[in-house]
């Protein structure tokens, strides 16, 4: 089937398979390999991206279901200025070890801060309850999106 | 640079979606393999139909274990080789059987599901004790009782010292099967052109790796070319030789194609091996202060269904550490590795060391709750002194370096204000509606830097040794090639920090590379705490080496003796005459034009330095953890986690704290969350992550992190090492809390993980 899916700003019309998982339509289809896989049950979030804003795991949604909408993967998310502020923050506050779970978490809580600009520890310990980190132990990401939502949120 | 905390360098690429790991990369004719698995837990196979997988479109192949019976076995146990796919048996549930090759991953997926296995049951041995009974069926004709490897570590007979002390106490700890869990899985990407293969793997240790391939297929080394790119955490579970290191480059060869492996999270957790899983029995003898006179352990591990080279004798560390930071006299020790029909096990994160911290910071609490004393009490009667260091352990070998125990362990309870805590615990108890109150300690010693050549080569490395090559480039810049291969841990970063001292380079003129066997020289890899006390000396070594060159051709551009030159700012002046200077780019620039250098100095400034640590090193602390348990549902919550951390040497606090972070938080996950389990029949229970409890963010505290430095006289850096002390440490902190607030019931031990469920059902089997 064709759909029309319009990534970090760029529309891409593709023929694809049915079954197609958004996650593979941006890794296989558009080389974009900055999201992660991560599991098979939902549970990781590695694969966390942007769909109209809004944070979904990307293995969990077909290309299909994607078509006519828009996505926004890490890859879309530094400016010309560089780092967004999540990206700065966690490098800032060591956020990341391996790097692997980071891109779903830094979208994951992109998303987070475009809803609540300001959040607790206790904010984003739930806005993250979705991903998992399994070098960190989480607190220097808390930390590296306080200091995000300190220093230019969302953007 | 040393102790300064420097965001990585490793960062931009990865915060970007710019990092490289096994799955990011494409090779052009790219083909997928996938597995299939053994779902009994021990069987005959009797028949493996595969024509359907192959007849569907884009199939390549199907290949079961006679197809490579031409290949030498993996790394294996002698005696217990091990092929690549299972033959005329099974032996766990996730054993892969055969493989398939497809031109896309969705199709291969689906020729391995069409592809038909038939078994016939055999006799499942789940645990070590069904493995153990009398009369079970053997796994493996060699090993008629199941039992894999029985192991006297010490001679030392206890019996008498036992029978003389004047109180003795038993116990028996379990130290369940954990799964390692990177949030990348395990994966294999290899392209054989020409001559071998190139060969991309999550692995550890990337020399080990192309020597055991070049091996396997009869190549030269410089044939075979192995990359870990960006690995996305390991904690030891990459570390194993796994079939599809050596199948996928096999295949790529027979299909004259690239062939990449990327296991499922399904697979990960039946098919990479597991961790930990031990049985502890362990008899103590002591004084009525609590000073511990003698130990007796004996420890069975469950090695699983095709035992590991590693993994076999993992519990030789185990015994090793048994005494923890106490001047326990005399232990005896031995083990017994039981194969039984579950996934095999070798190491996670501490592999071997974490077991015996449980087992002695368990066993000190027994003591104190056995005498009526305070933990913190006993433990203070038990330490090692500072004046004590280097400290000989009844295990030949096992020399502790400077560390000050009882130093770390005051420090901790004053960061947790300990008196308060116990009053705030009498308050609680005393009110039923409050939650119960426990405070658990763990003073720990570890065993890191791995490790002096002899040690490691009884793990198949060629050495122990670390090799760094520094090279300052024309411009001044620096690029170093270190043996080591991280994943995770910012050696871009912390290694650049010790070059920038030795060699006076700002930080961002260094760049560090690693992981590519046909970039870097000999190396050994990243595994057992040996980031900072083995690659770091030699990259330090290396880099003195550079800069002792550098003032050499310094003091003869300006014409004096190289003793008289010092370094400044960017360069070089003469002692005392601040006009008579040189840069650092002068110098290195100088360093490429023969006819203007020293006589006999050779062209280049660089340096390839191996440094072979004299010994290990012990990395130490003292953690304590207070948790809240609610009398109703048994749920506890970690309230507040503190540290304090001796790993030597601080290279960068916010990595150290990082690496703190992360070890600790697998440590709780151990302690309250994390199982492997298995149903009686050998079928695993904990198959995906809605199974297997990996913490999220709301399941676990934030962490109060403090150092001790005591430096190691072991290394010139005088770094321990710091990868696995969370992990070592923090199991016990919380075991021994969650006890500690259940202790009015008379409750001596509760078995990890401290679920709501088994902690409501202590309480109610204690009421
Ligand atoms: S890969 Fe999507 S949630 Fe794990
Ligand atoms: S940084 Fe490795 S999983 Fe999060």
């Amino acid at each position: 089937m064709r759909v029309e899916i319009t990534v970090n700003g760029q529309p891409h019309t593709r023929e694809v398979e049915p079954r197609l998982l958004l996650v593979h339509f941006l890794r296989d289809t558009l080389s974009l390999t900055g999201t992660h896989i991560g599991c098979d049950t939902s549970s990781c979030g590695a694969c966390t991206v942007l769909l109209d804003g809004v944070a979904v795991k990307s293995c969990t949604v077909l290309a299909a279901q994607a078509d006519g909408r828009a996505v926004t993967t890490i890859e879309g998310l530094a400016g010309e200025d560089g780092l967004s502020p999540v990206q700065e923050g966690f490098r800032q506050c060591h956020g990341l070890q391996c790097g692997f779970c980071t891109p779903g978490m830094v979208m994951a809580a992109t998303a987070l801060l475009a809803e609540r600009p300001d959040p607790t520890e206790q904010e984003i310990r739930n806005g993250l309850k979705g991903n998992m980190c399994r070098c960190t132990g989480y607190q220097m990401i808390v930390e590296s999106v306080r200091w995000a939502a300190a220093n230019g949120g969302a953007r | 640079m040393i102790g300064s905390a420097v965001p990585r360098k490793e960062d931009a690429a990865l915060l970007t979606g710019r990092g490289t790991f096994v799955d990011d990369i494409h090779r052009p004719g790219l083909l997928h393999m996938v597995y299939v698995h053994s779902t009994e837990a021990h069987a005959l196979v009797t028949g493996i139909d595969t024509e359907e997988a192959r007849s569907l479109p884009g199939v390549l192949g199907v290949w079961t274990a006679r197809d490579f019976a031409d290949l030498p076995p993996r790394p294996s146990v002698p005696g217990l080789e091990r092929g690549y796919l299972a033959g005329d048996k099974v032996h766990y549930v996730g054993e892969p059987v055969a493989v398939v090759v497809a031109a896309d991953r969705y199709t291969a997926a689906d020729a391995a599901r069409a592809v038909r296995v038939a078994y016939e049951p055999l006799p499942v041995m789940a645990t070590v004790a069904d493995a153990l009974a009398p009369g079970a069926v053997p796994i493996f004709a060699p090993l008629p009782g199941n039992l894999a490897l029985e192991q006297q570590v010490t001679p030392d007979d206890v019996t008498a010292d036992l029978a003389a002390a004047p109180h003795r106490l038993r116990a028996r700890l379990v130290n369940q099967r954990c799964a390692g869990t990177p949030i990348e899985p395990y994966g294999v990407l290899a392209d054989w052109t020409g001559a071998g293969p190139t060969v991309w793997a999550t692995v550890q240790a990337p020399h080990r790796v192309r020597a055991e391939i070049a091996e396997r297929f009869g190549l030269a080394r410089h044939l075979v070319r192995v990359i870990a790119p960006d690995v996305g955490g390991a904690f030891g579970v990459k570390s194993s030789f796994m079939p599809e290191l050596f199948l996928a480059p096999e295949l790529s060869r027979r299909l004259g194609r690239p062939v990449k492996y990327v296991e499922t999270r399904g697979e990960h957790m039946v098919h990479t091996y597991h961790g930990r899983d031990q049985i502890q029995d362990v008899e103590v003898g002591f004084d009525a202060e609590g000073r511990i006179l003698a130990m007796d352990v004996t420890i069975t591990v469950n090695i699983g269904g095709v035992p590991d080279p590693v993994g076999i004798g993992l519990a030789t560390l185990t015994s090793y550490m048994l005494g923890g930071c106490y001047r326990i006299p005399k232990i005896a020790a031995r083990y017994r590795s039981v194969v039984t029909n579950t996934t095999p096990t070798a190491s996670y994160r501490g592999a071997g060391r974490p077991e015996a911290s449980f087992l002695i910071e368990r066993v000190v609490d027994l003591v104190a709750r056995e005498l009526g004393e305070d933990p913190a009490d006993v433990r203070k009667v038990n330490l090692i002194q500072p004046e004590e260091m280097p400290y000989q352990t009844p295990f030949e070998g096992i020399v502790y370096d400077e560390a000050d125990y009882p130093a770390a362990l005051d420090l901790l309870l004053g960061e947790l204000d300990y008196a308060a805590l116990r009053a705030e615990q009498a308050r609680r108890l005393a009110d039923p509606a409050a939650p119960l109150l426990g405070v658990g300690l763990s003073t720990f010693v570890e065993m890191g830097g791995f490790g002096p050549t002899p040690l490691f080569e009884q793990f198949g490395y060629l050495g122990g040794w670390e090799s760094a090559n520094v090279r300052m480039q024309p411009d001044g810049s620096v690029i170093v090639l270190v043996g080591t291969a991280p994943h995770g841990q910012g050696h871009q970063t912390a290694l650049a920090q010790i070059v920038a001292d030795q060699l006076n380079v700002p930080f961002d003129a260094i760049s560090v590379l690693y992981g590519d066997t046909a970039v870097v020289q000999e190396g050994t890899g990243t595994m057992g705490s040996r980031g900072m006390p083995v690659a770091g000396n030699a990259v330090r070594q290396a880099a003195v080496e550079v800069a002792a060159k550098a003032r050499t051709i310094a003091a003869h551009m300006l014409e004096a003796e190289a003793d008289d030159v010092v370094p400044v700012g960017d360069g070089f002046q003469i002692k005392g005459v601040p006009e008579a200077t040189v840069t650092m780019a002068e110098v290195a620039v100088r360093a490429f034009k023969p006819h203007l250098l020293p006589e006999g100095t050779a062209l280049g400034l660089e340096h390839t330095a191996y440094y072979e640590p004299k010994n290990l090193s012990y990395p130490s602390g003292a953690h304590g953890c207070v948790v809240e348990i609610d009398r109703d549902t048994g749920r506890v919550t970690v309230l507040r986690y503190v540290c304090v951390d001796d790993c030597g040497t601080v290279i960068n606090p916010l990595t150290a704290r990082g690496q703190i972070h992360g070890g600790v938080a697998q440590g709780i996950a151990q302690a309250l969350y994390e199982k492997v389990a298995f149903d009686p029949g050998g079928r695993p229970l904990a198959a995906s992550l809605e199974d297997y409890m990996v913490p999220g963010p709301l399941d676990l505290p934030s962490y109060e992190t403090h150092h001790i430095e005591t430096k190691s006289s072991f290394n010139p850096l005088g770094a321990k090492g710091l990868g696995e002390a969370g992990a070592t440490a923090a199991p016990q902190a919380v075991v021994n809390a969650v006890v500690d607030a259940l202790a009015h019931l008379g409750v001596r031990d509760v078995e990890m993980p401290c679920t709501p469920e088994r902690v409501w059902k202590v309480m109610h089997d204690a009421r």
